[in-house]
């Protein structure tokens, strides 16, 4: 796999710009401030190719979160440009935003099925926003769900599954029209590491049928064995970017663990009067 | 294909959405159920109102000798008065035949006839009928009264009795009107209410399907479709009820007694159509008014 991927690099390298396909996502000095003065992302600047599979790092409130939802168009950047595709974000109006997002698979961590709606309905909904005959529906449907192994619950509710199925829903539904951009913005928040790897799987299935994977995620397990694109964010800055990294730059060797532990716990001190005394004081 | 999958969305949500649904219609049904007592009563008490100013009126008393040309000068000048409508002349004998109906007795020892020619004179407006009296009277600087015509014995209209009429029936339409007002208000609001709460519980639901790609009008379609479904269920109940209420009570009440039939008040038909128009209406918008809120994602 990793020669064949640089056979491909070296084949993009070496294509002259105007044969090189736009990038699948490109940010160029992307800025997104909430307020005033709290910065979401800070000068953002990095390109996604064509069937690349992307993971990206860092705690919470780091902006990846923000990151996901500039891409998806519920943000608008306060600096800087956003293309995808080739496309200029800015450009797309509101009224062409459902349009663009049918383009887009999205994968929550919270699933964000429709409650009311069996599992066989929520991956439809999909294919009838956008106005696919109910003929095309009976047929995509099934092939999609025994593809995330869920051919035996279609006509459960979402709240009678476990969270395994239903991020495969979610996964199902995110994939049925066949986006060639899919984001998962921390797909396995909620799972045990289990289910976890199953998720994984199947968005690096979908990822070799060509389409380009984007993933949010604190699950360091998951990235160390994956060994993709790494883009770590912190503080709302990409501070590493590297291909087929880690989740953490460099393992904590064993002496400095061992350090980290012998740090002296702060004693425990015993107050002199303890709050919760004061709980019923009155009635005492 | 499209309206076919709206309308099967509607229902399916509808079905799915039971309790939330049955308080949009049930709001519907209560308000409407209320307006359609109301409006007949706010019309018959306005109604009854009106009749009852429409009595106000000055008596023109002639002198006991006058003649036809009298008659005739006095009710030419009286319908020259501006605010003079109505004009009715009541004879000695008619008036002795009314009063002799009414209490025979009396007439009997009395033997002939004490009455004078009458005009009995409508104002055209009802509160105008102490300026009538004015004009056909006008206040001396003594603080008497000088009819215009040397053939008037006396003008009367007892000036108590009038205002007191007026300002009664005036209070009682105005309260009617602002109680319609209030009523209407309060309808739109209840309504308006429950259609939020039910959008607001699904307003997750609505997020989800934008970030699908749907666009605005494919989310909206459905819920104003169960608006309008959910409106006229409400309203059809509610103007079933007011039939069965009509033929039931109201109908039997007004062969016995004459106030109920007397003021002219709306046909049911119109009524139940124009009750049905409101609640569908009045629920669609509402609905797709209320979502709007939350399909800004």
């Amino acid at each position: 796999m990793a020669i064949v991927e640089r056979h491909k690099d070296e084949l993009e390298r070496r294509a002259g710009p105007q044969d090189r396909a736009p990038a699948v996502v490109e940010f160029r000095g992307v800025t997104k401030h909430y307020g005033t003065e709290k910065a979401g992302l800070t000068e953002a600047t990095f390109s996604v190719q064509r069937g690349e599979f992307v993971f990206l790092v860092g705690s919470t409130g780091s902006g990846k979160s923000t990151l996901m939802r500039l891409l998806i168009k519920e943000l608008e950047p306060t600096k800087g440009t956003i293309k995808v595709a080739g496309r200029d974000l800015a450009e797309v109006t509101r009224r062409k935003v459902p349009y663009y997002r049918r383009n887009i698979g999205i994968v929550f961590q919270d699933f964000k099925l429709l409650p009311n709606r069996t599992v066989y309905d929520n991956v439809a909904y999909a294919l009838q926003v956008t106005g696919h005959s109910r003929k095309e529906i009976r047929n995509r449907v099934p092939d999609i769900l025994r593809l995330t192994g869920l051919s035996t619950k279609l006509h459960n509710y979402p709240d009678q599954l476990s969270g395994g199925e239903q991020q495969r829903v979610s996964v199902a539904r995110a994939f049925v029209n066949h986006p060639p951009l899919l984001l998962a913005d921390e797909p396995t928040g909620n799972l045990d590491p289990e289910t976890s790897i199953g998720i994984m799987q199947l968005l690096f299935r979908i990822n070799r049928t060509g389409s380009t994977v984007i993933v949010a995620t604190h699950d360091a397990q998951m990235v160390d064995r994956m060994r993709r694109r790494v883009i770590e964010l912190q503080r709302g800055r990409i501070i590493r970017d590297e291909h087929s990294g880690l989740y953490a730059p460099r393992d904590m060797n064993t002496a400095e663990f061992g350090a980290l532990l012998r740090e002296p716990a702060p004693a425990p001190k015993r107050v002199e009067k303890d709050p919760i005394d004061e709980l019923w004081g009155d009635e005492a | 294909m499209k309206p076919g999958f709206f309308v099967r969305e509607a229902l399916r949500s509808i079905g799915r959405n039971a309790i939330p649904s049955f308080a949009a219609m049930a709001s519907v049904l209560v308000t409407v159920l209320v307006l359609g007592v109301f409006i007949p009563v706010v019309q018959a008490t306005t109604g009854a109102a009106n009749e009852v100013r429409g009595r106000v009126l000055v008596d023109v008393y002639l002198q006991k000798d006058a003649t036809q040309a009298d008659i005739d000068r006095v009710r030419d000048r009286i319908q020259s008065v501006e605010t003079a409508g109505k004009v009715e002349f009541v004879s000695k004998a008619q008036a002795y035949q009314r009063e002799k109906a009414r209490n025979p007795e009396a007439y009997q020892l009395l033997g002939k006839n004490p009455l004078p020619d009458t005009f009995r004179v409508t104002p055209k407006k009802p509160d105008d009928v102490l300026k009538l009296r004015d004009a056909l009277a006008p206040a001396g600087v003594s603080g008497g009264r000088t009819p215009i015509d040397e053939s008037i014995e006396s003008v009367k209209s007892s000036k108590d009795e009038s205002t007191k009429i007026l300002t009664a029936t005036r209070v009682v339409k105005l309260a009617m009107g602002a109680l319609a007002i209030l009523l209407v208000i309060a309808s739109v609001l209840l309504i308006s209410n429950t259609i939020r709460l039910s959008l607001f519980s699904r307003r997750r639901e609505v997020e989800v399907m934008k970030l699908v790609g749907a666009t605005d009008s494919f989310i909206r379609w459905p819920f104003v479709i169960e608006g309008v479904v959910l409106g006229a269920l409400g309203g059809v109940l509610a103007v079933l009820l007011l039939a069965v209420g009509k033929i039931a009570l109201v109908d039997p009440l007004a062969e016995d007694f004459a106030l109920i039939a007397a003021p002219r008040t709306i046909q049911f038909g119109v009524l139940a159509v124009l009750l049905l128009g409101a609640s569908v209406l009045v629920s669609a918008a509402g609905s797709g008014l209320s979502l709007r809120r939350f399909l800004r994602v």
